[in-house]
């Protein structure tokens, strides 16, 4: 049987898009969610990291006497104890199944190299007990200067070849940039400073290992991609997949730093095989600075140079930052330098430096984040030293196709839409192109705007559909929920592809007995998870066609399954729409109870080549030559390069005495295909573009130069903004169509919120005050500083 | 075992702590007379008071301070916010919610209620004591961490917060071996301002009164010596003299997010201008201060003087005149500066 469900057009939606609440929200509020901590499992004992004090050196002894004797005291692990894992960690990209960011495993040696690296597990009948023994063991160290960050005198800057750990080049050129940008008639060079931050979700990283026997595992733990999870213990302790479970059904957040395999779940998982006991390990609020990741201390400089006019001809990209004793990250920030406006000339190149620092790790927008501060803040610059409204600027260098992948056109972009909407929506036209003219009674008032853009990452997933005979269906696929709406937003698209109200549907996730799922990270769950579901629904569909045409009592006997069509739950005759039935109907005289699809669906290129390439569509060979592009893939097989859009519109009050700057409006309009739910979408780019204020104006972890330890790792210090930093949003969405991406045409909004916010914020600063801030955050201290020197 | 609580202790916010003996290492006793509270308080720091344990909890659960035994003071009856023949008269147990929404605070006092409300959260406000919040520690990130030295903590460790992460940390009255804003918060700077006198009562029963501008100590050789408490000494009230300065006051408080945040700098002034000259001043500065920082320099640049920007920015220049500042806190001079001539540019237009 041959049907062809893939033209280039989406299906019609009902429930998808809808502001629909959250199928979560009375359990999260009414506190039935349970978060990872939070399963009741008997006979549960309690786990408690002790840490390194110091960032650097060798444990001489360490004394575990006082606490041995605290009573509930099960078991202390040191480096002396611990049994090992069955392989060490692997960073490199080869190892598909470890996926650890960090390839160091703490409490193998004596050696110390980061501070906050675990130097025990303490194992008790109570938190309280663990927490107190923990605290009653003695480290002494033989200790040795730290080097804190790249900026350190005694750190060297080298030259990593690839970073991300190797999966992505440190090198870059298109074009002949040098020459394009001597010879240019106006330049511009700046360098940005981006400080250390901490992803600090709400809920801190937790794992409960439960062991049956020697070589079952479950583990209910706080990740956001559980099959990744399982990969990692699988490989890590010898054991085969099918043999570990892991279950996270809901997350308090992660920004990325749940999105890897870290060293307390492996330490935990080991700890409760020797105990022989269900064991729990909690990280505190301090420990989670120094346990999941962080985003690197940093610096990018950034030439550009222009023709006269303002159109673009060269954008020549640098960056150092801080990396571990072990492993290459950094942030890729030159891809969105790349790729945003249309330059014919570009490079980049990255260095590192190695310190007494964890590894760090991805944190919401990798690399475009802190790489669009760097761009949309030189792009206002040059703007104003070409007399030209930036958002003009912007238009005169719009790319009409993607420059930094071979001219590729795109699946879709609705930019110029953004920009216009926002640009009425904010009021762009009132602005003074004149800074520091505008006053609120004592404040300076400014007006800045920024593009947004993120990729489509390519990915891939399955998820299972299952339609009951009365109506109802479950719908399944190991995704996670970070809290951003997975549960909800699933339910809704399963609706829609059964043709069921959605309080018939019921959609079960985070757990590796259901189908595999991506992880929600690189703004890829719910483009994927989605075309999952849409795919298991096409082989529900196919199986109910089969029976339809078989039955007598059907309006489609003896059709031909290829002339069947299959719109929100209804199957009917492409040529006679009128004559048809729902699949519930047609189920419901089959005498089955149920009937099950099940599907492998796609994100991304992979998409665009398995449903465009073999109708003649626009894709190439995936075999063709050309070495892999600046995202780290292999030449992409599709026709198009896939990303999705916005623009932020951002108004500021800058109290001139008192440093302080303000976010006092906000415009976001975007571009991200299907919205999946209005409600969800909408605050989850409100949190995208909180978290980006964030770092524009607050956020910073200290780390001590002489002692390479952090000094404010609380929340108390750190800072996040709180309601009274934010102002009333305005986010609103674009429509957009695109039959490339996936089934629905769903571009993720993970991401894309944060991207060129920092910018958006300094742009209107500068605006305000003719003061440019090129270090984040910018706290009052360094806008009192720019107000004092003179322009 | 769980021990049983009589149902006249429960009111305590703490009362929970009782039922709780496996978290080991101190003993909680709940009081109702306070001699009991004051004779059960060791000489060393073995033993420490609780009211809303908003520091005091926090700093044992870092491991910064280590008690033997809590004794509860919420049951003594040190209350009530009223107008007595000495000016306002704050029982050492109201809550800084309660004080800082006070009609009478916030009328005649005003300095004194903003102080309160733009502290903390409305969680930690509606828990932490006056009394409590006159003792806060200060944030100094050297000292929260025991992974650190800190001549606070420790004496004779050293200080490595004068080549670290000094941003926050004091300007004015710092010593080589310690330059923490020992006092961070906001409240005592608005008293300290105002000439508040504090009550304290020892286990003999016996009241003594002490300015609040003698109360604090300055760091010099001992940093871990903050003010003049007596062992067995309990604060059980705060008065604040009735005066003009004291009802034409202001807060002013600048910091890094819009709440939630220690100052980075701050200022309590009080100003009496009678035909636009100024009869009486009262300044004091947060942020800055190896203590609550009262300044008499810049009061006594204020009077006599006309009440115009001239004068504030003069009585501002007054006031930082010493400031040593460290690699990251040199910005507080400005910082300080503005935000006193703003203060005083704010209370001298509300008259």
């Amino acid at each position: 049987m041959e049907t062809n469900f893939f033209e280039p057009t989406l299906p019609p939606t009902n429930v998808v898009g809808k502001p629909m609440d959250r199928v979560d929200g009375r359990a999260k509020v009414m506190g039935a969610a349970r978060y990872s901590a939070e399963y009741p499992v008997n006979g549960l004992v309690h786990g408690v990291l002790k840490t390194s004090d110091i960032a650097k050196g060798k444990i001489t002894s360490i004394d575990t006497a006082a606490a041995a004797k605290e009573p509930g005291v099960i078991s202390i692990f040191t480096y002396q104890n611990i049994p090992k894992p069955a392989k060490v960690p692997s960073t490199l990209k080869e190892e598909k199944k470890w996926q650890a960011a960090q390839s160091y495993l703490p409490m193998q040696d004596a050696e110390i190299h980061y501070a906050g690296e675990p130097v025990a597990v303490v194992v008790a009948d109570t938190l309280e007990r663990a927490t107190q023994a923990a605290a009653l063991i003695k480290v002494s160290y033989q200790v040795e200067k730290p080097i804190d960050s790249y900026h350190d005198p005694k750190a060297d800057l080298f030259d990593p070849q690839k970073i991300q750990n190797g999966k992505t080049d440190g090198h870059k050129v298109r074009g002949n940039p040098e020459q394009a940008y001597a010879s240019a008639a106006v330049k511009h060079e700046a360098t940005y400073v981006h400080a250390i931050n901490h992803h600090n979700p709400m809920e801190p990283a937790a794992t409960t290992a439960v062991w049956e026997g020697n070589d079952r595992l479950t583990v209910y733990e706080s990740t956001q991609n559980i099959t990744m999870s399982q990969g990692s213990l699988a490989n890590l302790l010898g054991i085969p997949r099918d043999q570990i479970r892991i279950v996270t059904h809901h997350l308090g957040g992660g920004f990325g730093c749940k999105g890897s395999f870290w060293p307390h779940t492996i330490l935990t998982v080991l700890a409760a095989r020797a105990v022989n006991r269900p064991l729990r390990l909690v990280l505190t609020r301090p420990q989670m600075y120094t346990s999941v990741g962080h985003r690197e201390d940093q610096e990018q400089t950034l030439k550009i140079g222009a023709t006269q006019e303002g159109k673009l001809v060269a954008m020549m990209h640098e960056k150092k930052s801080t990396t571990s004793p072990w492993d290459n990250y950094a942030e890729s920030n030159s891809k969105v330098v790349n790729m945003l406006y249309a330059c014919p000339n570009f490079s980049a190149r990255y260095e590192l430096a190695r310190a007494n620092v964890m590894t760090s790790v991805w944190m919401r927008a990798p690399g475009e984040a802190p790489g669009s501060f760097a761009l949309e803040s030189s792009m206002d610059d040059l703007a104003h030293q070409l007399n030209m409204d930036p958002l003009q600027f912007r238009l005169l260098n719009y790319a009409d196709k993607d420059y930094s992948d071979d001219g590729k056109p795109w699946s879709s972009k609705s930019l110029k839409e953004c920009y216009a909407r926002g640009a009425e929506l904010f009021g762009w036209s009132k602005r003074n192109p004149k800074p520091g003219q505008t006053r609120r009674g004592k404040k300076l008032v400014g007006m800045g705007m920024a593009t947004a853009t993120y990729p489509v990452h390519s990915s891939q997933g399955t998820a299972r559909v299952r339609l009951f005979a009365d109506g109802h269906a479950v719908v399944q696929s190991g995704a996670t929920d970070l809290g951003t709406g997975t549960w909800t937003v699933m339910t809704q698209v399963g609706a829609d592809a059964l043709g069921l109200p959605p309080e018939k549907v019921r959609f079960e996730l985070g757990d590796t007995r259901l189908p595999t799922a991506p992880g929600s990270g690189g703004s890829q769950a719910a483009g994927t998870v989605s075309s999952s579901i849409m795919a298991a629904a096409e082989d529900l569909w196919k199986k109910v066609i089969d029976m339809a045409v078989g039955d007598k009592k059907s309006p489609l006997y003896k059709a031909k399954p290829a002339d069947v069509k299959v719109e929100l739950g209804r199957m009917f005759l492409k040529k006679n729409p009128q004559k048809g039935e729902t699949l519930v109907a047609a189920l419901s005289r089959s005498g089955m109870t149920d009937i099950e699809g099940m599907a492998m669906g796609k994100y991304g290129s992979g998409y665009e080549e398995k449903h465009f390439a073999a109708a003649g569509g626009a894709a190439g060979s995936p075999e063709e030559p050309g070495g892999k592009n600046e995202k780290g893939e292999g030449k992409k097989p599709s026709g198009h390069s896939m990303h999705s859009f916005g623009a932020h519109f951002c108004e500021v009050e800058v109290d001139p005495d008192m440093g302080t700057i303000r976010v006092t409006r906000w415009v976001g309009v975007h571009g991200v295909g299907q919205v999946l739910n209005l409600k969800t979408a909408t605050s989850q780019l409100y949190g995208g573009a909180i978290f980006g204020i964030g770092s524009a104006l607050m956020e910073e972890t200290f780390r001590d130069p002489n002692y390479a330890r952090y000094t404010n790792h609380n929340l108390a210090e750190y800072h996040i903004p709180v309601n009274a930093d934010i102002p009333d949003m305005q986010i609103e969405f674009v429509p957009e169509k695109d039959p490339y991406i996936n089934a629905l045409g769903v571009k993720g909004i993970g991401e894309i919120g944060i991207v060129g916010v920092a910018a958006a914020v300094a742009n209107a600063v500068y605006n305000a005050t003719g003061k440019r801030l090129r270090s984040l955050p910018m706290t009052p201290d360094k806008m009192l500083e720019a107000l004092r020197t003179s322009a | 075992m769980a021990l049983i609580v009589p149902s006249e202790r429960q009111n305590s916010p703490f009362h929970y702590l009782t039922i709780s003996p496996l978290m080991h290492n101190f003993s909680y006793l709940q009081a109702t007379k306070a001699k009991e509270a004051t004779g059960a308080k060791r000489d060393d720091k073995s033993s420490a008071f609780i009211a809303g344990g908003t520091t005091l909890i926090d700093l044992m659960k870092l491991n910064v301070e280590n008690h033997d035994q809590l004794i509860d003071v919420n049951m003594l009856p040190f209350k009530g916010i009223e107008q007595s023949n000495d000016g306002l008269r704050i029982g050492a147990l109201e809550r800084m919610s309660d004080v800082g929404e006070h009609k009478l605070v916030m009328e005649q006092y005003p300095a004194i209620s903003q102080s309160l409300l733009l502290a903390a959260s409305a969680q930690l406000r509606n828990m932490a004591s006056i009394g409590g919040n006159v003792l806060q520690r200060t944030r100094c990130p050297y000292f929260r961490d025991t992974a650190f030295p800190c001549n606070k903590r420790e004496p004779g460790t050293g200080c490595p917060a004068k080549e670290g992460d000094n941003r926050n940390l004091a300007i004015l009255g710092t010593s080589d071996a310690c330059i923490a804003t020992s006092y961070p918060g906001d409240l005592s700077v608005a008293l300290i301002a105002l000439d508040a006198v504090l009550t304290l009562e020892n286990a003999k029963g016996k009241q003594r009164r002490v300015p609040i501008t003698e109360f604090y100590r300055l760091p010099g050789k001992t940093p871990h010596i903050e003010n003049v408490l007596e062992p067995d000494e309990l604060i059980v009230a705060v008065t604040v003299p009735k005066a003009e300065h004291a009802r034409n006051s202001l807060y002013l408080k600048n910091r890094d997010r819009a709440s939630y945040a220690y100052a980075l700098t701050s200022a309590a002034v009080g100003l009496d201008v009678q035909g636009g000259t100024i009869r009486s001043a009262r300044v004091a500065l947060g942020g800055v201060g190896a203590q609550p920082w009262r300044s008499k320099e810049a009061e006594q640049m204020l009077v006599g003087k006309p009440a115009n920007e001239a004068t504030f920015r003069a009585a501002a220049a007054a006031a930082v005149r010493g400031a040593q500042p460290y690699e990251h806190n040199a910005f507080k001079i400005d910082m300080v500066q503005n935000t006193l001539v703003r203060a005083l540019m704010e209370v001298a237009a509300k008259g």
